[in-house]
């Protein structure tokens, strides 16, 4: 395991170039898998597979609600479609049609939006998703996936373009630092243990998978024991695995950049409240919009560095009775 | 209150268009993001709009009596505070904080930060339904404030925006005019190889729309447009206006999508401020 350091433009690699690298493999390996945008293929990196396979990529214009329902007019005769945008309008605007004509239809549409989260950066609040986990969570038969860097990115789309049914991959703008090498297998529902401990559990998505390792070594100096989770399935959840850290550690930490409210914190709090309740505290944006600026600052200002996750488990473990 | 004074002098105009091409440029190579091309394309149209007709108030941009903007394409975020700047809604010097952590000057405008954004924008095709909102509260109101909407030509493949156009048509608000910035080119290219939007005037006209298509860099042109559409009864009015994404450097007209969402390199940052050239006043920043 490499680790890396923060999301810089120099170092790892971006969820959304891993993205279109691998998407273009499938295009030649599946004659059914077809590719779907909106204006953004040379942002989210659907591009890549439209240069290589032109007849089987549609860029849909400047309309995300008519390309989910496109998508899944697709699925219905046969094709594996991919539909891609930012998560803001591949969520957002198309929320509705990604609700009935999607998931109540149980369409085999794989939706994979780019630019998640405050990382955005300099566009600001109006293109940062940091609801879109929980809206897309929200959605009976809706699956939620958000990798935590390149190499697990290319084996989860590997997986979901298998898989059959509605899925939201959650990918990311900048590059990220690499976390996994090839030996990475992907399980829907499965969360993958990236540290044991035993003092307290930190569960996390995404960008935030990395500094939670740094702030497990951090806290490790400081003589706190813990366990580091990369829980890239958020729905369905690892339940059994979010127990028995319950169980075994008595206090847990999310970390996901996105509203702290119904995302992967709500998840792991609706789980050990029904199973084995225990405190959970819950990095992320405190239910309010991003803004423009920097990525270094922007995370620093919205509280999601490991700083504020080794913070999150001092005051965890500090709650434990 | 007292509405800013306004002028019809093109060559001012002209002069103020430089600066604004000027000061674009800048921002975009300052805060190495930013939307140059759709916002170079919009200059006249915006500059002749803002400083020939808009009632409005610097020292009170909420004031009652003013004109609403809606920036649509609320990307063309560095052509708005230029302007907003320059007449007086924030100190000039703000422009070089552009995109930067804790500004006002957000990527998207944003109403709550900026004085003189009527409403936050940014994610397309939702300003014609904002501008119809005040379109038709205003006319409840009987009040004479018109409202304007500042449109892309990529951004009329949303649904969203044939609702309003519908829906506008249908309830005949003559107190609102549509600027559409029609230069033929979207993010990932030209609009006839994405999803063509012609024929637009055909389709506004189809949604009972009042249709003025002009050259939108000639001052002339665009303000005997902004006079037609506010003297015209019965219907609302779109001034499609012929232009060119990038317009002002010729490296941004020629790129593919009329450099789109980039920020230039260092290089062409130089060339495109030299090929500008200098204004009748110094840059604000
Ligand atoms: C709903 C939505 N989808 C995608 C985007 C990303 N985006 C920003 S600008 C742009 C292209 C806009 O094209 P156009 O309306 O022609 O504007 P212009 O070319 O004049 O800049 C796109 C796709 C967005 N801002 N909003």
């Amino acid at each position: 395991m490499i680790l890396m350091a923060g999301p810089s433009k120099g170092t790892g690699i971006a969820t959304r170039d891993a993205y279109g690298e691998v998407l273009a493999e499938l295009g030649s390996e599946n004659p059914d898998i077809v590719v779907l945008d909106a204006d953004l293929s040379t942002s989210t990196k659907t591009a890549v597979f439209g240069k290589k396979f032109p007849d089987r990529f549609f860029d849909m214009g400047i309309a995300e609600q008519n390309m989910i329902g496109v998508a899944a007019g697709m699925s219905f005769a046969g094709k594996i479609p991919f539909a891609s945008s930012f998560a803001m309008f591949a969520t957002g605007r198309p929320w509705e049609q990604v609700r009935n004509i999607v998931c109540h239809n149980q369409a085999n549409v794989k939706i994979v939006a780019t630019h998640a989260g405050i990382t955005v950066g300099e566009d600001g609040a109006s293109h940062q998703a940091l609801e879109d986990i929980a809206i897309m969570r929200a959605i009976p038969k809706m699956r939620v996936i958000h990798p935590a860097d390149g190499p697990s990115t290319k084996k989860i789309i590997r997986a979901v373009a298998s898989d059959v049914g509605p899925v939201y991959v959650r990918l990311s703008r900048p590059k990220f630092p690499v976390i996994y090498d090839d030996s990475y297998e992907f399980k829907m529902g499965k969360g993958t243990v990236l540290l044991d401990g035993k003092d307290c559990a930190i569960i996390a998505v995404g960008y935030e998978v990395a500094e939670a390792l740094k702030a497990a070594e951090t806290l490790k100096a400081e003589g706190i024991d813990v366990a580091v989770i990369d829980m890239a399935c958020i729905k369905p959840l690892d339940d059994a695995r979010v127990e028995s850290m319950a169980r075994k550690c008595g206090a847990i930490v999310t970390a996901e950049e996105h509203n702290i409210l119904g995302g992967l914190g709500g998840a792991v709090a609706e789980c050990t409240g029904s199973k084995y309740p225990v405190p959970v505290v819950r990095v992320g944006t405190k239910d309010t919009f991003g803004e423009s600026g920097d990525i270094p600052s922007l995370l620093e200002k919205y509280g999601l560095t490991s700083r504020h996750i080794a913070e999150a488990v001092k005051a965890a473990i500090k709650m434990k009775k | 209150m007292a509405a800013y004074a306004l002028t019809s002098d093109k060559q001012l105009l002209a002069d103020k268009c430089l600066l604004h091409r000027r000061h674009i440029v800048k921002m975009v190579h300052c805060a190495s993001s930013g939307h140059m091309g759709g916002s170079l394309s919009a200059v006249e149209l915006a500059t002749t709009l803002y400083y020939s007709f808009l009632k409005g108030d610097p020292a009170n941009p909420k004031w009652d009596g003013r004109d609403y903007v809606v920036w649509s394409k609320g990307h063309a975020s560095p052509l708005a505070y230029s302007i907003l700047a320059d007449l007086g809604y924030f100190p000039k010097a703000e422009l070089a904080t552009f995109r930067k952590l804790g500004t006002r000057l957000q990527g998207h405008v944003d109403r709550l930060k900026v004085p003189g954004i009527d409403a936050s924008t940014g994610p397309l095709g939702q300003g014609i339904s904002i501008a119809l909102g005040m379109a038709l509260a205003t006319r409840l109101d009987k009040t004479p404030n018109h409202v304007w909407a500042i449109t892309g030509d990529g951004e009329h493949q949303e649904g969203q925006m044939w609702e309003a156009i519908m829906a506008a048509g249908f309830h005949k608000t003559d107190n609102l005019t549509v600027i559409l910035d029609y230069n033929k080119k979207q993010l990932s290219g030209p609009v006839e190889n994405i999803v063509d939007i012609a024929p637009i005037a055909d389709k506004y006209r189809a949604f009972n729309w009042n249709v003025i298509e002009i050259n939108g860099h000639d001052i002339v042109q665009i303000i005997d447009a902004y006079k037609k559409a506010l003297a015209f009864k019965g219907k609302p009015t779109v001034v499609i206006a012929d232009t060119i994404k990038g317009k002002g450097v010729p490296i941004f007209e020629q790129e593919i999508s009329g450099f789109h969402g980039a920020p230039p390199c260092d290089a062409d940052y130089e060339k495109a401020m030299a090929g500008l050239g200098p204004a009748k006043w110094p840059d604000f920043f």
